[in-house]
């Protein structure tokens, strides 16, 4: 509810501003979503600490999860970013961001992949 | 958000006044004075959302453990 009229309210205002400064509308549009992503991240890590207490009880490894929560922390961050680079009007940086976030995503999912391989390895001999 | 909220109408309200300054200096004839105008009300809105987006990404990298 509070998001919603947070983000009417911004519209109306960035509308208003980009008719003699589009710049301004800019910085607008992109304390919005720091605002909305800052009020939702609270509850993001009151979920994520359920999903840290279950998978301890389930014995799962700490890397793992790690590793998942990190994925999606740079998914967000990045995703951020190309969207205020895109209404920027700049859809090739955010293009590049978006490359750099899947090539991190890829290196931190290396381990996994291995282990994955090394238990195929050790099962078919 | 109740506090946050008040960045939106600073940046909001910063915006109509560089305008209007830069409209007025315009007419007046003082071109350069309304470049530096709306040079200075960029870089402190500039600076706002900076430092916002500072503690947002600290806040990303506590909740999801990066680094």
């Amino acid at each position: 509810m509070q998001v919603v009229g947070l983000g009417l309210v911004a519209a109306v205002l960035a509308v208003v501003i980009r008719h003699n400064k589009p710049e301004m509308a800019l910085f607008l549009s992109i304390a919005v979503g720091i605002i909305i992503f800052m009020a939702l991240l609270a509850k993001v890590g009151s979920v994520l600490d359920v999903l840290k207490e279950l998978s301890s009880r389930a014995n799962l490894s700490m890397v793992y999860l790690g590793t998942i929560l990190k994925i999606v922390g740079i998914a967000y961050i990045a995703d951020f970013g190309a969207q205020i680079c895109r209404d920027a009007g700049e859809g090739a940086v955010a293009s590049k961001i978006e490359f750099a976030a899947k090539i991190l995503v890829l290196v931190l999912a290396v381990p996994i992949v291995v282990a994955v391989l090394n238990s195929l390895i050790r099962i078919v001999p | 958000m109740g506090s946050d909220i008040n960045l939106i109408f600073k940046i909001a309200g910063v915006g109509i006044l560089v305008a209007a300054a830069h409209w007025i200096l315009k007419s007046a004839g003082k071109e350069d004075y309304a470049f530096i105008t709306t040079v200075g009300g960029v870089a402190v809105v500039l600076a706002w959302v900076i430092y916002q987006l500072g503690s947002l990404f600290e806040q990303v990298k506590s909740v999801f453990k990066l680094f």
